[in-house]
């Protein structure tokens, strides 16, 4: 086992030069740091003078990789390769492009907002999820399933800007029951939250029941089920020992997907209620051109992302003992 | 040169859907998966909808320059003796809506309203002010009403249709080649292509999309085309890996050994026979992303990375109306006209991407 987790950790080593090589190709080679400080420099009127400072500023002047200027060692480690990439995948952020505040201090102190939001959306969400779709697979092939279908089609197919502009306009402007967007330290944190969960879980209740539907519904149909029935097992006690039991590993692999989002909870929701975390700091990032921070959080997005993959793998290990360490 | 680029963007992607309908029409696994389909009356219903959205986007994507006319209807020749054409193109659509476009109001008006939404000083005939609700300017009806700045919501919003047909289309078109491409060599000739390849996708799969499309738009500025680009290259891992998956079930059966043994050029193989045996997970695939896509430009565009401001999208309609339920009276219909159109198209397309899934691949039926 322990060897197992072993070998997947060397694994994903490769996947992360991978994406380090990507981020380095996209943002230095694609595009060049020249076109970079005339993008935040404006356009019209810049001088290479200003190009030079900018760059000379943010340590962009150094060559991609290799430079003939210094000697010994530092012709490696005096390039943006070195200093920019490499840093990078040893989770060393920098400094942001546009004032000069620590991105690593930023990402510590923003994780909690985004957390706040995406730890209750999550847990309710798969709460929920899972009990309105075991009752719809108890009432398979009755109106009931067919209408819950029908339901869940036509919310997957509402934007989910509806929810959100519909629930600020009913919960916030019409009923006055909290606060349209903000974020409160503390107690007060939870006026705050309560919106952007709810509605978090509203939009993702079609989709969701939807493949846990399917997902019971697919072991509904084994052998073993109609042998616990023939036995005269109560179709309830069927439904919750052996079919929740034996839909784990797909349910599993739906719920370490989301793990990445957990931390940059959804970039939407932030933006919308104006929740101070990871995703309303990339798209602030976005909107001021900064590109060393949008780097740090595709990086950190990855990571994460690896991360959850790297635990499904593992959590299958741990619910079927039939899956093989190979 | 660009409105030609457009037009004929359009137009290969229309011949090309009528090629392909054409080939599946001679096969019968695809005739047979048409006759099952053609019995659900519902998703012939939602095609019938989808065929509508589609005839509008067509529409609107066919559009030329007119020659600038001067008030007594005269063409302008510059020195060189060439037609002065207008600097915006003109697309059917524009040109059937002419007497909506080009009714342009003050301000906001609701949806059927003779006059507008608030009340203004009017000067009367007689030679005093009187405060009221000034009557509109144009004589036609704004069947959905008018914006902030007196555009008609009802052709804002069928403007958005091409848009969300383009990126719906657009970026399968780009991500189903290099998925078919690299799924069918990956999965048949195996081997050190096929680690390669999983290795790229794996590392592409490992960066959130979202993430990786806020990257990319930095770069490359806001628009259409990128958004394509950009979506088509965080979209075709995923199919990839189930056409590697399927090339690989197929490599094993008994037509492909046939073929092997007979000497059969491999290239020609995974060409007349892996091909055509994972076309129906492209379809299916294509179909059932398609309304994602849809939703997904909406929500770009609301954070400020999707298409341009420029273009007329449901996206940027509700980024624009993202204050008007506040204000009061409330002006309701540029959000709900912006969301009832995309449901239009999307619930449709759900339905008939759910019947096609059934008819194309009994297996994975629900």
């Amino acid at each position: 086992m322990i060897s197992y987790i072993i070998r997947r950790i060397v694994y994903a080593v490769p996947t992360l030069i991978g994406v380090n090589v990507l981020i380095f190709a996209l943002f230095f080679v694609v595009n060049s740091p020249d076109d970079m400080a005339i993008t935040i420099l404006g356009e019209k009127n810049v001088t290479q003078q200003a190009i030079d400072n900018w760059k000379k500023e943010n340590g962009y002047d150094q060559p991609l990789f290799f430079n003939i200027d210094e000697s010994g060692f530092s012709k490696l480690t005096a390039t943006i390769f070195f200093q920019k990439t490499i840093r990078l995948f040893l989770f060393d952020f920098g400094k942001s492009d546009r004032d000069n505040t620590e991105i690593g201090d930023q990402v510590r102190m923003r994780m909690f907002p985004s957390l706040a939001i995406a730890v209750p959306t999550f847990l309710l969400g798969v709460l929920i999820n899972i009990s309105i779709s075991l009752i719809v697979a108890f009432y398979r092939a009755t109106y009931l399933d067919y209408w819950g279908l029908i339901l869940c089609v036509v919310s997957m197919s509402i934007s989910t800007l509806f929810y959100i502009i519909g629930g600020q306009y009913l919960f916030s402007i019409c009923l006055r029951l909290v606060p349209i967007s903000g974020y409160d330290t503390g107690i007060h944190m939870i006026k705050f939250i309560v919106l952007p969960v709810v509605i978090g879980v509203i939009s993702g209740i079609g989709t969701g029941v939807r493949f846990y539907r399917t997902v019971f519904l697919e072991v509904i149909g084994n052998d073993y089920i109609r042998t616990a029935r023939a036995k005269g097992l109560s179709e309830l006690k069927v439904l919750f020992k052996h079919v929740l039991k034996n839909a784990m590993i797909p349910i599993l692999t739906g719920l370490v997907m989301t793990i990445p989002f957990l931390f940059y909870g959804s970039l939407l929701m932030e933006a919308f209620f104006a929740i101070p975390g990871l995703g309303s700091y990339t798209l602030d990032a976005i909107n001021s051109q900064d590109f060393a921070i949008v780097r740090a959080m595709v990086y950190l997005g990855a990571v994460l992302n690896i991360i959850g993959l790297l635990l499904t793998d593992i959590s299958y290990t741990l619910v079927d003992p039939r899956v093989r360490l190979g | 040169m660009f409105i030609i680029i457009q037009n004929i963007v359009v137009l290969c992607i229309v011949s090309f859907l009528l090629l392909f309908l054409k080939w599946a029409a001679g096969k019968p696994y695809w005739r047979s998966a048409w006759s099952v389909l053609r019995k659900n009356r519902l998703a012939m219903f939602s095609l019938f909808i989808i065929s509508l959205y589609c005839a509008l986007g067509i529409l609107d994507s066919i559009s030329w320059r007119d020659p600038m006319k001067t008030a007594h209807d005269e063409t302008i020749k510059d020195s060189a003796g060439k037609t002065v054409l207008q600097p915006y193109p003109l697309s059917v659509l524009d040109r059937l809506f002419t007497p909506i476009r080009t009714a342009q109001e003050k301000t906001y008006s609701a949806p059927l309203a003779k006059t507008l939404l608030a009340k203004e000083n009017v000067l009367q005939a007689d030679g005093t002010t009187l405060r009221m609700y000034p009557e509109l300017k144009s004589q036609v009806t704004h069947l959905l009403g008018t914006d902030k700045v007196g555009n008609d919501v009802l052709f804002k919003a069928l403007k958005g249709i091409r848009t969300a047909l383009i990126i719906g289309v657009l970026t399968s078109a780009i991500a189903i080649p290099f998925a078919l491409f690299f799924g069918i060599t990956a999965g048949y000739f195996g081997g050190l292509i096929d680690d390669a390849v999983q290795y790229v996708y794996t590392t592409l799969m490992s960066i959130p999309s979202i993430l990786l499309m806020v990257a990319f738009l930095l770069l490359f500025g806001r628009g259409l085309t990128q958004l394509c680009v950009i979506m088509g290259i965080t979209s075709w891992t995923g199919l990839c890996r189930l056409i590697r998956a399927e090339s690989i079930k197929i490599r094993e059966l008994e037509y492909v050994a046939a073929a092997e043994a007979m000497g059969v050029n491999r290239f020609v193989i995974s060409l007349r026979h892996i091909l055509p045996n994972v076309m129906h997970i492209v379809i299916i695939s294509a179909v059932l992303r398609f309304s994602g896509l849809v939703l997904s430009e909406a929500i770009l565009s609301y954070i400020g990375i999707g298409v341009g401001p420029e273009t007329g999208s449901w996206g940027n309609m509700i980024n624009n109306a993202r204050l008007e339920l506040a204000r009061a009276p409330v002006v309701w219909w540029n959000l709900g006209a912006a969301f009832i159109f995309m449901l239009g198209l999307v619930l449709p397309a759900n339905i008939f991407g759910d019947a096609l899934r059934d008819a194309l691949d009994p297996r994975l039926k629900e």
